[in-house]
């Protein structure tokens, strides 16, 4: 079944009077267990068309079916709690809390679900990415390849049916980035949606499948022929 | 999210900014202070004049020359003279027209010049009849008063206050009973005064009515009237009543006698005016009750100020927590949690307030109770619980309101727009 489905979406921003649209008749669907990238230059739509998926915002028109329902009548508590259960997100800046510890800034979503046993789960995500050694650093004490792999256990932590990765390795030197991906295929291995936004075709090679937008149309989808692998890096997972 | 693990996160991130937290409550430690310390002053302030007044004994009536307003001044403040008070009003007050009189006294008052050997001081005299003692309260340190005949017999004798007693004789290792003093007004410029013999001493009464009652000298009626002051009328006549209950009546009993003896026909002749103690208290606390309206006043603008830097403070936070709160709605606060939040820190943050200002201000009260026992003032450290749950609860609720538009703010940030906020 397909865990994703976009028929027609459109989306139209509107600031004072003029109305611009960002994405238009945009038509794809996303299996359990896919691998998708989002690819696009600037001003494409890809994060706008990122954002609607992941129920941060609303398309102007256009069905969106997530796990079989539609979604357009899904009022502003229930997409939050989607975003807290369905989703999870690792962004290009990391976003954790600063003063705060690593074992923290994992169990922050959990405190927004119905979920018990806290430490154990955000120990287990944490075990997940490598970063068991770090749970009581502060997130100013670490590196910043180890910041976006405590993100990405920030977005396994309540067992989300996709994780979105917007720009994970944007910030981060090769080395680093080359662990992020690698952990992502990993969880893709595992079972694991996930759905990539970048505007690099190096990223995007990791993927499985290439979604391309230009100026909010798309352009492209296709099976990613030459995938590359991200090796294990054994100096930065312990 | 219930509201325990809210609590739980919101202290975590006022322990992460202890520095600005305890500066950002600055405003209302102050405020809650003032407010307990100005309620604590009132009610010591009230004690204070409650048992300088009642200290002359209750039940007093006083009846003084010159028409006045029983709540205002006297007419002598205003510098008129009034000599139509004489001590034949005085025994018409003893005679059975006035049923409930225990006793009625009479007296002048004024300040004389004492010599005792190669000793001369400046102090206050009372000019009374002998019945001084039934009307106020005094206990003898030595000697007795001045019985009737020695009153009315002009008797050449004086009963001092243990202030004039100790600096006269006493600190010479003297016994002032049968020494002689020689007493002139203090406004004579002539030399010598009149002898007279010392035939008591009064055990020490503190302050009444804010005036040293240990600093006076207390000598016959006639002599004080006729050879110090060199007048024949009265300057006030006391009352003691026989209870609480009969002050309004004797109070009619006493004007009824000297309407009839000064022959007054209307209002405005009257020439005298009856006071009792409960008028002067009210009196009193109106003063009180104004100045304590005032600084609470005061107060209430300190803890507006004091919320008004919350609600800055507030607004700089969300602010700077715009990505914070961003990240947390993308996974999964909904806005009311986000508004629980902000209005929790805000009002958790005065409630703390709250409870410091309390402990600086009972801190201050007390130490102000102590400063005015040992100034001697019958001072009572008050602090009710009332002012105590009204101090927190005006600071949460200052929170509260302070807080609001903050936590609004914060639970309609778009999320997509705070995450990408620099």
């Amino acid at each position: 079944m397909n865990l994703i489905n976009v028929s027609h979406l459109q989306k139209d921003y509107e600031s004072d009077g003029v109305v611009t649209p960002v994405l238009h008749d945009l038509s794809f669907k996303i299996d359990q267990g896919e691998f998708v990238a989002i690819m696009g230059p600037s001003g494409s739509g890809k994060s706008t068309l990122m954002h609607i998926l992941s129920f941060l915002d609303r398309s102007t028109d256009g069905l969106y079916e997530f796990d079989g329902q539609d979604t357009k009548n899904f009022d502003d508590n229930y997409l939050a709690q989607l975003r807290n259960e369905r989703i999870g997100f690792v962004f290009q800046s990391f976003n954790l809390l600063p003063r705060t510890t690593v074992l923290d800034n994992v169990k922050l979503p959990l405190i927004y679900s119905k979920k018990k046993n806290h430490d154990q789960l955000a120990k287990k995500a944490l075990e997940a990415v490598g970063l068991s050694h770090r749970l009581a650093y502060y997130t100013n004490q670490i590196s910043g390849g180890e910041k976006q792999r405590v993100a990405i256990a920030r977005a396994l932590v309540c067992d989300p049916a996709v994780i979105f990765a917007d720009e994970p390795t944007g910030n981060l030197d090769s080395k680093s980035g080359n662990t992020v991906m690698h952990i992502l295929q990993q969880l893709n291995e595992q079972g694991r949606t996930i759905i990539l936004v970048t505007h690099e075709t190096d990223t995007a090679n990791h993927a499985k499948r290439i979604i391309r937008i230009k100026d909010g149309q798309l352009l492209s989808d296709e099976k990613v022929k030459e995938r590359t692998i991200a090796q294990a890096d054994k100096e930065l997972i312990k | 999210m219930n509201f325990i693990s809210t609590i739980k996160l919101v202290v975590k991130n006022l322990r992460a900014r202890k520095g600005r937290s305890f500066l950002t409550i600055l405003g209302i430690v102050i405020g809650v202070a003032g407010v307990i310390i100005i309620i604590a002053l009132g009610a010591g302030a009230q004690s204070l004049i409650l048992g300088q007044v009642t200290k002359l004994g209750s039940n007093l009536l006083s009846v003084q020359p010159g028409k006045s307003n029983e709540k205002g001044p006297p007419a002598q403040v205003f510098g008129v003279v009034v000599t139509t008070l004489t001590s034949g009003d005085a025994e018409a007050l003893r005679g059975n027209q006035v049923p409930h009189a225990v006793a009625v006294n009479a007296l002048v008052r004024g300040s004389a010049t004492v010599t005792a050997g190669n000793k001369t001081i400046d102090t206050n005299f009372i000019g009374s009849d002998s019945y001084y003692p039934q009307v106020v309260n005094i206990t003898m340190q030595s000697g007795q008063f001045f019985d009737s005949q020695q009153d009315q017999g002009n008797a050449n004798v004086v009963v001092l206050g243990s202030t004039v007693a100790e600096e006269l004789f006493t600190s010479n290792g003297l016994d002032p009973l049968g020494q002689v003093i020689k007493v002139k007004n203090a406004a004579s410029t002539e030399a010598g005064g009149i002898p007279l013999r010392v035939i008591g001493v009064i055990a020490p009464r503190g302050t009444a009515f804010f005036q040293d009652q240990d600093d006076q000298i207390m000598l016959p009626l006639t002599i004080g009237q006729q050879q110090i002051l060199g007048i024949h009328h009265l300057q006030a006549i006391n009352i003691k009543v026989a209870a609480d209950t009969y002050i309004d009546e004797t109070t009619n009993n006493i004007k009824d006698v000297l309407n009839q003896r000064h022959r007054i026909k209307t209002d405005s002749d009257v020439d005298y005016t009856v006071r009792n103690t409960a008028s002067a208290l009210s009196m009193l606390s109106t003063i009180t009750d104004a100045l304590r309206l005032f600084l609470t006043a005061m107060a209430a603008i300190a803890l507006v100020v004091g919320g008004i830097g919350i609600l800055n403070i507030m607004m700089a936070t969300v602010g700077e927590r715009t990505r914070e709160i961003g990240l947390r709605k993308a996974v999964g606060a909904t806005n009311k949690i986000i508004r629980n939040q902000f209005l929790i820190e805000a009002s958790l943050l005065t409630g703390l307030g709250g409870i410091l200002g309390i402990i600086l201000g009972v801190i201050v009260s007390y130490l102000i109770s102590l400063l005015m026992q040992y100034l001697d003032y019958d001072w009572a450290f008050v602090v009710s619980a009332t002012s105590i749950l009204l101090a927190i609860g005006v600071s949460i609720l200052t929170g509260v309101i302070f807080g609001l538009y903050p936590a609004f703010k914060a639970s309609r940030l778009n999320p997509i727009e705070a995450l990408r906020y620099e």
